[in-house]
C-alpha cells in the first residue's frame, strides 16, 4: 500500500508527491531550492516514486522522454537506411529477391537483405522497434497525465506561503486598500480572459489550462494510428484484389463475395498531341507523354442469392470511366485504374479451303479464352476443335503441350468434316503453320487473322482503417496545436499583514505573461514582480559570451 | 511576349531584388556599430527599405507564379524547377511574416541569400512547360504541394534563425569542433551557390557529351552530359568528343541519369571550394563564420532561439499536415494505396520524426539555445536531402524533373 501525505492545509496527496496538490507547499527537502520546479505540478509521478519490483523498473524505463526520443531516432535510422537500395516491393518485377541485392549492390547488398532491410517494415526487428515505441508513447503518457490532471483539479486558490515565494514571477506591494486592489484585479484580468477564482484574502486567476492536455492528445493521436496499422492485419478489415479484365468481358469483383459484377467497355490511353503549342519544348524533349489511362466500365450488382458456380442476374448500377485520380466507388470499396495491357490477342480467324479447287467455304473465329468446339458451314461442312494449346510448345517427348492458360502462342488441332470426308481430316494449326496429321488431306485451314483485345488492370480496394489513420491523424495535429499554440498561465494574488503578494506561473511564452502582468499592475496599482530567475542566469545556462 | 517568358523575368527581378535585400539587410547589421547615435537611426531605416525591397521581391515571385499557372494549365510545383523555386517563394513569406512579428534585420540578411541560392539551384533544371502526367492530374497537387512547401519553408526559417544564432555565440578567436562545422554548413552554402554558378557557365558555353549506357530500367540508352564528365556513367562507353570520364560512378547510383547527377555533384564541389578560396582570400584568410560574426555583433541571442523555435511550433504541424496527411490522401486516390514507403513518403516521415524529436528535446529536456540551433540545422539538412538527394539520385515515384 501507499503511503499518503497528509500536508498542513489538509489535503491529502499520494506518495512520492512533491508539491502539496491544494496549497503547493514543498513536501520534499530538496525543494528547497530558490526556485521551485514546477514540472508537472511536482505531482506525483509514478516512475519518480516506485523503483523496487521489475514491473516498476519497466515502467521507469519506458515513461522516460529519454527512451522515447531514443526510439524515435533508432526508427528514424532505421527507416532512412531503408532508402539506400530499394525495397523489394519496388525491384524489378523478373529479378528474384534472393540474388538481387547482392548481384546488384555487392557485399552491402548481401548484408542489407540479411539484416531485413529490404522488407525493413515488414522485418521483426523494426516492428518490435515501433511497438516499443507505442508503448512509450502510452506509458510516458500515462504516467505524466494522471498526476497532472490531479494536482490541477486539487489546486486551492489559497497557497502555501513558500509556494508563491518561490515562484519564478513574485512580488509583493505594501496596502492598505487590498479589497479595492482585488476588485480591480478582478476586473482587469477578466479583460484579459482569465478565469478569475476567489477565496477570503486570495485570487487565482487562470487561463489556458486546456493546452496543457494538449501533448496527451497528440499522443493518443498517435497511438489511434498505429492501431489503425494494426488492425490491418485482421481478415476483413483491408481488401486488396488485383482484377485484370479484357474489353468486352464481365467479371465478378474479387473481395466483394460475387455481390458486385464490373463489365469493361473500352481501355483508351490517350497522350498529349506533339503539336500542342503549350508543351512542345517539353514534348520534343521527353517524348511522348501519357495524358490518361482510362476504362469505361459498368457496375452491376447480383440479384437475389448467386448460387455457386452460376451467372447470377445482375443489375445495373451505373456506368464510369474509371482513370487515375478517379476511382470508381461504391459500398466502401474502391476500384483503381493501375495498369493496362493492349492488344493482347482474343480471337482467332481461320479460312476453310479446298487444297484442289481454291474454293473458299468460309471464315470462322476462335475465342482464345472460351473456345467452342464446333464450327459449322453451309452444306453440312464442320470443323471441330480437338485439342487447343494456349501457350503451345513440344514437351520432352516431342508431343504437343502447353505451358500456361494465357494464349501467348496458341496451337490447334482442328477435325475438319465433309460430307464427302464424313469421318474428317486433321490438322494442326499454330501461328504461321500448317500441318497435316492425317494423310493427303482434301481442306486447309489457313489463319485469316487475330482479333485483339486491350485489358484494363484494375486494383479493388476496400480498407475500413483509412478513417482510423485520417482520424488519428487529425487527432494528433489538434493535440499538436493545442499545445504549442496556447499557453497555461496563472496569476495568485494573496493578502498577507498589510501586503499584497503577486506570483505567477506559465508553463511557456513567459514574454506574454509578463505583459498581462504589466496590464495587471498599471490597473491596480501593485508592485511589478520581479523575474526571479534573472537574466544572467539565463544567459549563462545558454552558454552566451558576454 | 509570351506568358513563359514574362514569368522568367519576373523570376529574374525576385533574384536581383533580393541580391539586393541582402546587401541592404547587411549595411543596415553592420553599419550601426560604427555610426553615432543619431546615425543609429539610419540603420533601422536602411533596415525599413530592405525589407521594402524584400516585399518587392515576393511581390515579383507571387507575380511569376501566376503568370507561370497561366502558362502551366496547373499550378506551377509539378516539377524540379517549379518546386524549387516556390519553396523559396514559401521561405520568403515565412521571413515575411517572421520580419512582420520581430521586426530583425539579421534575419534578413541570411534568408535572403539562402533564398538567391535555392531560385539560383532551380534554374538550372529545365524550364519547359510540362503537361502532367495522369497520376499528377488532381486538385491535390496543389493542396499537398504548396502546403509542403509552405512547412519546409518555414522549417527553413528555423534553420535561418538557428544559424544566426550560432554564428553569434560561437567563439570565433579560437578553433574548435563548432567553429569547424559551422564553417562546414556554410561551404555547403557556397557549394549549393557553385552549382547554379557551374551549370550557368557550361549552359551558357552549350557543352555537350554523350555516352552509350544501361540505364536504370535496364535499357540501353543514351546519356547526354552538360558538363565535362569527371565521373562517367558506370559501364558506359563515350561516343562523342569530349573531356574525360577520369572514373565511372558507382553502380548502385540508380536513380534517373544517376551518373550525371553525380558528376553535377562534384563540379558543384570543386566550384563551390573555388568560391569559397575566393571569399576567404577576400576576408583576408578569415573563415566566413568569423567574419560573420563580426557583422551580427548585436544580435540579441534568445531573441534568435525563440524564432526557430517558433518556426518549428509552426511548421512542424504544416509539414505533417502537408507532407503526410495530405500526400496519403492523395497518395490513396492516384496510387491507390494512401502509404507505399516510397523514398520520398520515407523521408517525408524522417523530417517528421526529426522534429519531433526536436520538440521533446526542447519541451522535456530544455534543449535550448546552441544544442536547439544545431538541430535545426540538421532539420535543413535533412529537408535538402529529401529535396536534392531522394529525388535526384534514389529511384521512386517521385523522381519528376
Amino acid at each position: 500500500m501507499s503511503r499518503i501525505i497528509v500536508c498542513e492545509c489538509g489535503h491529502k496527496n499520494p506518495e512520492g508527491t512533491i508539491l502539496c496538490e491544494a496549497c503547493g507547499k514543498p513536501l520534499q527537502e530538496e525543494q528547497s531550492k530558490s526556485l521551485l520546479n514546477m514540472r508537472y505540478e511536482g505531482s506525483a509521478r509514478r516512475s519518480q516514486t516506485y523503483n523496487r519490483t521489475p514491473i516498476d523498473k519497466i515502467w521507469n524505463y519506458f515513461s522516460s522522454v529519454k527512451v522515447g526520443v531514443t526510439l524515435i531516432i533508432l526508427v528514424l535510422i532505421a527507416v532512412a537506411i531503408g532508402t539506400i537500395f530499394p525495397q523489394e516491393i519496388y525491384i524489378p518485377q523478373n529479378a528474384d529477391p534472393e540474388t538481387f541485392y547482392k548481384e546488384q549492390y555487392g557485399i552491402f547488398g548481401e548484408v542489407y537483405k540479411a539484416l531485413g532491410f529490404d522488407n525493413l517494415y515488414k522485418s521483426w526487428w523494426f516492428v518490435v522497434l515501433l511497438g516499443l515505441l507505442g508503448t512509450s508513447i502510452i506509458v510516458a503518457s500515462i504516467d505524466r497525465y494522471i498526476p497532472l490532471h490531479r494536482a490541477l483539479k486539487n489546486q486551492k486558490v489559497k497557497r502555501h506561503e513558500r509556494f508563491l515565494k518561490k515562484q519564478r514571477i513574485f512580488g509583493t506591494t505594501t496596502t492598505a486598500d487590498a479589497e479595492v486592489i482585488f476588485v480591480k484585479a478582478e476586473t482587469a484580468l477578466k479583460e484579459k480572459h482569465y478565469k478569475v477564482r476567489k477565496e477570503e484574502g486570495a485570487l487565482l486567476a487562470e487561463k489556458g489550462r486546456f493546452s496543457r492536455w494538449g501533448p496527451y492528445v497528440n499522443h493518443i493521436g498517435l497511438i489511434v494510428v498505429l492501431i489503425a496499422g494494426v488492425l490491418r492485419f485482421i481478415p476483413g478489415m483491408y481488401v486488396n484484389e488485383n482484377l485484370w479484365i479484357r474489353e468486352g468481358d464481365t467479371q465478378a469483383i474479387p473481395g466483394t463475395h460475387n455481390e458486385f459484377y464490373i463489365e469493361n467497355h473500352k481501355f483508351s490511353m490517350e497522350t498529349y498531341k506533339k503539336d500542342d503549342p503549350q508543351y512542345k519544348e517539353a514534348l520534343d524533349r521527353a517524348g511522348s507523354v501519357v495524358k490518361t489511362y482510362r476504362s469505361d466500365i459498368t457496375l452491376y450488382k447480383a440479384k437475389g442469392d448467386t448460387v455457386l458456380g452460376e451467372k447470377p442476374k445482375l443489375k445495373k448500377i451505373k456506368d464510369f470511366g474509371i482513370e487515375v485520380n478517379k476511382p470508381l466507388e461504391f459500398s466502401g470499396y474502391q476500384v483503381f485504374q493501375a495498369d493496362y495491357r493492349t492488344d493482347e490477342p482474343y480471337a482467332m480467324k481461320f479460312k476453310l479451303t479446298d487444297k484442289d479447287a481454291k474454293k473458299s467455304f468460309g471464315n470462322f473465329s476462335v475465342n482464345l479464352y472460351s473456345p467452342k468446339e464446333n464450327y459449322n458451314f453451309d452444306n453440312g461442312y464442320k470443323v471441330q476443335l480437338m485439342y487447343y494449346f494456349p501457350d503451345f510448345y513440344f514437351d520432352d517427348n516431342g508431343d504437343p503441350a502447353t505451358k500456361s492458360d494465357t494464349p501467348n502462342n496458341p496451337a490447334f488441332i482442328f477435325n475438319v468434316k465433309t460430307p464427302d470426308k464424313p469421318k474428317g481430316e486433321t490438322s494442326f494449326v499454330a501461328i504461321q503453320s500448317n500441318q497435316a496429321i492425317s494423310k493427303n488431306n482434301q481442306y486447309k485451314l489457313t489463319f485469316a487473322g487475330l482479333d485483339t483485345r486491350n485489358v484494363s488492370g484494375l486494383i479493388v480496394k476496400r480498407d475500413f482503417t483509412i478513417w482510423i489513420f485520417f482520424v488519428g491523424a487529425m487527432i494528433f495535429l489538434l493535440g499538436v496545436v493545442q499545445g504549442m499554440y496556447w499557453n497555461h498561465r496563472r496569476i495568485w494574488l494573496q493578502k498577507r499583514d498589510g501586503e499584497v503578494w503577486m506570483s505567477a506561473h506559465t508553463n511557456k511564452n513567459w514574454h506574454a505573461t509578463k505583459k498581462d502582468i504589466h496590464y495587471l499592475t498599471e490597473k491596480t496599482g501593485l508592485n511589478e514582480p520581479s523575474d526571479q530567475l534573472e537574466q544572467k542566469v539565463f544567459e549563462e545556462e545558454r552558454g552566451i559570451n558576454t | 511576349m509570351s506568358m513563359v517568358q514574362i514569368s522568367s523575368a519576373l523570376l529574374l527581378t525576385a533574384f536581383i531584388l533580393y541580391l539586393f535585400g541582402t546587401i541592404l539587410f547587411t549595411v543596415s547589421v553592420t553599419g550601426k556599430k560604427f555610426k553615432s547615435k543619431k546615425k543609429a537611426s539610419t540603420g533601422s531605416r536602411i533596415g525599413n527599405f530592405a525589407f521594402f525591397i524584400a516585399i518587392l521581391g515576393f511581390l515579383a515571385q507571387v507575380g511569376y507564379i501566376f503568370t507561370r499557372w497561366s502558362a502551366d494549365g496547373h499550378f506551377p510545383i509539378s516539377d524540379m524547377f517549379e518546386y524549387t523555386t516556390f519553396l523559396s517563394v514559401m521561405m520568403i513569406l515565412g521571413f515575411i511574416i517572421i520580419y512582420l512579428i520581430y521586426r530583425n534585420n539579421s534575419i534578413g540578411m541570411i534568408a535572403l541569400p539562402i533564398a538567391v541560392i535555392v531560385i539560383a539551384y532551380a534554374s538550372v533544371f529545365p524550364r519547359d512547360v510540362e503537361p502532367l502526367i495522369p497520376a499528377l492530374q488532381s486538385s491535390w497537387l496543389m493542396i499537398h504541394v504548396t502546403t509542403v512547401s509552405l512547412g519546409e519553408g518555414i522549417l527553413m526559417l528555423s534553420f535561418v534563425a538557428g544559424l544566426v544564432y550560432l554564428i553569434r555565440v560561437i567563439d570565433q578567436t579560437k578553433r574548435s569542433k563548432r567553429t569547424f562545422w559551422l564553417e562546414a554548413v556554410m561551404i555547403f552554402l557556397v557549394c549549393a551557390l557553385g552549382f547554379a554558378v557551374i551549370s550557368g557557365i557550361f549552359q551558357a558555353a552549350d557543352y555537350s557529351e554523350k555516352f552509350k549506357w544501361v540505364n536504370e530500367k535496364g535499357s540501353e540508352a543514351t546519356l547526354e552530359y552538360k558538363m565535362p564528365a569527371i565521373a562517367g556513367p558506370h559501364d558506359g562507353e563515350k561516343i562523342s568528343a569530349g573531356f574525360g570520364p577520369l572514373f565511372e560512378a558507382p553502380s548502385w547510383m540508380n536513380g534517373v541519369e544517376a551518373p550525371k547527377k553525380f558528376n553535377t555533384v562534384i563540379w558543384s564541389f570543386i566550384s563551390g571550394l573555388i568560391i569559397y578560396g575566393l571569399i576567404r582570400l577576400v576576408l583576408g584568410g578569415r573563415r566566413i563564420g568569423y567574419a560573420l560574426n563580426k557583422a551580427l555583433r548585436n544580435v540579441n541571442p534568445p531573441l534568435m532561439d525563440e524564432i526557430s523555435y517558433r518556426a518549428v511550433a509552426i511548421g512542424f504541424p504544416v509539414f505533417t499536415l502537408g507532407g503526410l496527411v495530405f500526400a496519403a490522401i492523395w497518395a490513396q486516390q492516384a496510387w491507390s494505396r494512401f502509404w507505399g514507403w516510397d523514398p520520398k513518403e520515407v523521408w517525408a516521415l524522417i523530417t517528421f520524426f526529426f522534429y519531433a524529436a526536436y520538440l521533446h528535446f526542447r519541451l522535456s529536456r530544455g534543449w535550448e539555445g546552441e544544442k536547439s540551433a544545431w538541430l535545426s540545422v540538421i532539420g535543413f539538412v535533412i529537408i535538402m536531402f529529401n529535396l536534392i538527394f531522394v529525388n535526384l539520385v534514389i529511384a521512386g515515384l517521385h523522381s519528376y524533373a
